[in-house]
């Protein structure tokens, strides 16, 4: 019986047609939409680029100083050699070329190039990743918990917290401090195993207090209908204004605005895979609801997250080089491909090469991102990959 | 239908009052005053801020000071904290002068992109179509201001035309067919440079719907009755094509008083966009808001009349 069984299913085994993993499976496919694959190239570069471009520009000596002053090689022109009889030794460039000219200040355009390399990067990834885990919290728990309601002493705790934190700003310090210490021992007690609302049955009276309001749901998707009507750039605009210059607030604020596509499709894609037969599955084994939604779900709807990231960074490093030219941002000495641009427009005519070479840098770089993310799009949706 | 309206509607003035608690606590919770604006000025003294602060409501609770600010604002009595100009008054000012490019900007991108997209998915995968598509990724991808330096570059040196500013300095008292030729060149930039993304975008997705009726049923059986080609494609595929953008004149609403801000200041132009820029770096708190108000309000009738417009043109839709 039992030779019998194992004998035919060794040929089984054997896959019928030759097996290739997800990577293979996906470089074979980037490899026929050459768009796609020079995009990988440029950002393969970039990602070099800017890498190299922080090793060779800080520290107390670098390579390339992006901030030695030469007023007397002021605009030079990209490839001109540098006049070695009227510069102190140490302010000669490397190799004693300006590859990228000189800016109006005679700072070598090559080295700034550089240091803004840097600044794009961290900018397009940092927002977009803190907009990506923002809109995957909010787009799963809206799709795993939506038909849940919040039961009316959730929404009374929220208050409570939200008037003790309301009495802290307006100044009432001691009753703020109370407030807030008294809800969170309220939420500590309910939330841990030997608390008050774990009892058998709770009187009648407290049953109104279970009782449910309003859906997860429709709390977050309304939230996210309230951000949408901010036009989104004028948003920005209005808290970099407003908040210290840094590059960090840029990041946290282009991620705080740009969340709301991605909880969209997560949540969209969530509705969907929460009737499958795996989430079942997991949740008969016991397990717990935030390991099924982040070990089980999360990676099977995480094919259009990236490729919206990917777009994402293409908008982000936009944004950063629109609020750059316009002089928000990073403060002046430190170099910004759009800050460059913008100090450049001066000398349009002049001076070409101080328009030119940034605003080509971010079309690439940009270019880049957009066509791998659109052959992204195209490789990791089946659906699209023979028709269109 | 009328179920339906009344509670989107309903819905749409929860999401405005929500829209205006959260600007307003954004702009209000940020670090600084706006009576701090300039404290180096010899005139500001402390009796002037503090005088500027009752007179404002500032010293009061941001409850209050939200209650007192959204009163004025539907009274029309709101003025700028900058020059005591009525708000509304200023807005209006500035939104006729946008007005035109918006209108110019709106028609360049309809009359290219249908045309374009219409194309490319009837020749498919050919010449046109890949040229197209990439042309389009690098609209989408060139930073507004590197392209209307390009342009500047381009019509200054080649046509030698001036472009900056809403008219040529001095141009006074010329006959009317000078003015109104130098108005409309002054505009053309600006305007191509709103409608570039618009194309991009909106090219692809004529393609992309085009497309998707090209491969319906109807179609291969309209070719397969022997009809000639340019009637299956513009008769039968592109009527059904065109029935999803009907919706999009609601969505193209908000785009009034958006007014790009980089590509006005670029230019001078004296719209929406410099206005809101100019009133963020001086703080004028009602006119920030008030801005943000009206394109709030815009976004939610435009996404009110797509859904009833297409409620309207699609009668698979029933409600």
């Amino acid at each position: 019986m039992n030779t019998e069984n194992t004998a035919p299913a060794a040929p089984l085994e054997e896959p019928a047609a030759p097996r290739r993993t997800r990577f293979e499976e996906f470089w074979r496919l980037l490899r026929k939409n050459s768009l796609a694959l020079a995009g990988l190239v440029v950002f393969g570069l970039f990602l070099a680029t800017a890498v190299a471009g922080v090793f060779l520009t800080s520290g107390s000596k670098p390579v390339l100083d992006p901030s030695v002053v030469r007023l007397q090689e002021k605009l030079r022109p990209p490839l001109s050699r540098s006049d070695a009889a009227s510069l102190k030794p140490d302010e000669i460039p490397a190799m004693g070329v300006y590859l990228f000219g000189t800016d109006d200040l005679g700072r070598d355009v090559f080295a700034r190039m550089l240091q803004g390399a840097w600044v794009s990067l961290t900018v397009g990834f940092v927002a977009v990743g803190i907009s990506v885990a923002i809109g995957i919290f909010m787009g799963a728990i809206a799709g795993y918990y939506g038909q849940q309601y919040v039961r009316l002493e959730q929404v009374m705790l929220a208050a409570w917290l939200l008037g003790g934190a309301a009495l802290l700003a307006a100044g009432v310090r001691t009753l703020g401090a109370v407030v807030l210490v008294a809800g969170h021992a309220w939420l500590f007690f309910s939330i841990s195993p030997w608390g008050v609302s774990r009892r058998k049955s709770p009187p009648p009276w407290m049953r109104i207090f279970l009782k449910g309001t309003i859906r997860v749901d429709t709390i977050i998707m309304r939230f996210v209908d309230i951000m949408l009507c901010f036009p989104s750039f004028f948003l920005i605009l209005t808290v970099v204004a407003l908040l210290p210059a840094s590059i960090y607030t840029i990041m946290i604020v282009i991620g705080l605005t740009s969340w709301e596509g991605t909880a969209r499709f997560v949540r969209a894609e969530f509705l969907s895979l929460r009737e499958q037969d795996f989430v079942a599955a997991a949740r008969a084994l016991g397990v717990g609801n935030f390991r099924i939604i982040f070990r089980h779900m999360t990676p099977n709807a995480i094919a259009p997250v990236l490729v919206s990231a990917t777009i994402g960074i293409a908008s982000a490093i936009l944004t950063e080089a629109g609020l750059s030219f316009l002089g928000f941002g990073v403060p002046p000495p430190h170099a910004t491909w759009g800050n460059i641009l913008s100090d450049g427009k001066r000398f349009i005519f002049d001076a070409p090469w101080l328009t030119f070479i940034p605003g080509a840098a971010i079309l690439l770089v940009v270019l880049a991102f957009n066509l791998f993310g659109e052959g992204l799009r195209d490789i990791l949706n089946p659906k699209l990959r023979q028709r269109n | 239908m009328i179920a339906f309206i009344g509670r989107s509607i309903v819905q749409k003035i929860i999401t405005l009052f929500f829209v205006s608690i959260v600007s307003f606590a954004i702009i209000h919770l940020a670090p600084g005053e706006p009576s701090q604006v300039d404290p180096l000025n010899p005139k500001f003294t402390p009796e002037m801020v503090e005088r500027f602060r009752t007179a404002f409501h500032l010293d009061q609770p941001l409850y209050v000071q939200y209650a007192y600010f959204y009163r004025d604002l539907f009274r029309g009595s709101t003025v700028s904290w900058k020059d005591n100009q009525p708000v509304l008054k200023k807005i209006w000012e500035r939104f006729l002068n946008s007005l035109p490019l918006f209108i110019v900007g709106t028609l360049i991108t309809w009359t290219i992109s249908f045309p374009v997209g219409i194309r490319s998915a009837i020749f498919r995968g050919g010449i046109y179509d890949r040229s197209a598509t990439f042309i389009s990724y690098v609209l989408i991808s060139i930073p507004g201001f590197f392209f209307a330096y390009i342009l500047i570059i381009l019509v200054v040196t080649q046509l030698e035309v001036p472009v900056i500013g809403m008219q040529t300095f001095g141009i006074g008292d010329t006959a009317w067919p000078f003015r109104i030729m130098d108005r409309l060149w002054h505009m053309l930039l600006p305007s191509i440079l709103g409608a570039t993304g618009g194309i991009a975008v909106l090219s692809r997705y004529v393609r992309s719907q085009m497309l998707e009726v090209e491969g319906q049923d109807y179609v291969r059986t309209a070719r397969a009755k022997g009809l000639p080609w340019e009637m299956v494609h513009y008769k039968h595929a592109l009527r059904n094509a065109l029935l999803p953008f009907v919706t999009m004149f609601g969505l193209i609403l908000p785009g009034l008083i958006g007014g790009s801000v980089i590509i006005e200041s670029i230019f001078s132009w004296p719209g929406m966009g410099r206005m809101a820029y100019e009133a963020i770096l001086s703080r004028d708190y009602p006119l920030i808001l008030t801005i943000n108000f009206i394109a709030a309000v815009l976004v939610l009738i435009g996404t009110f009349v797509s859904d009833v417009l297409y409620v309207l043109v699609d009668p698979r839709i029933r409600l």
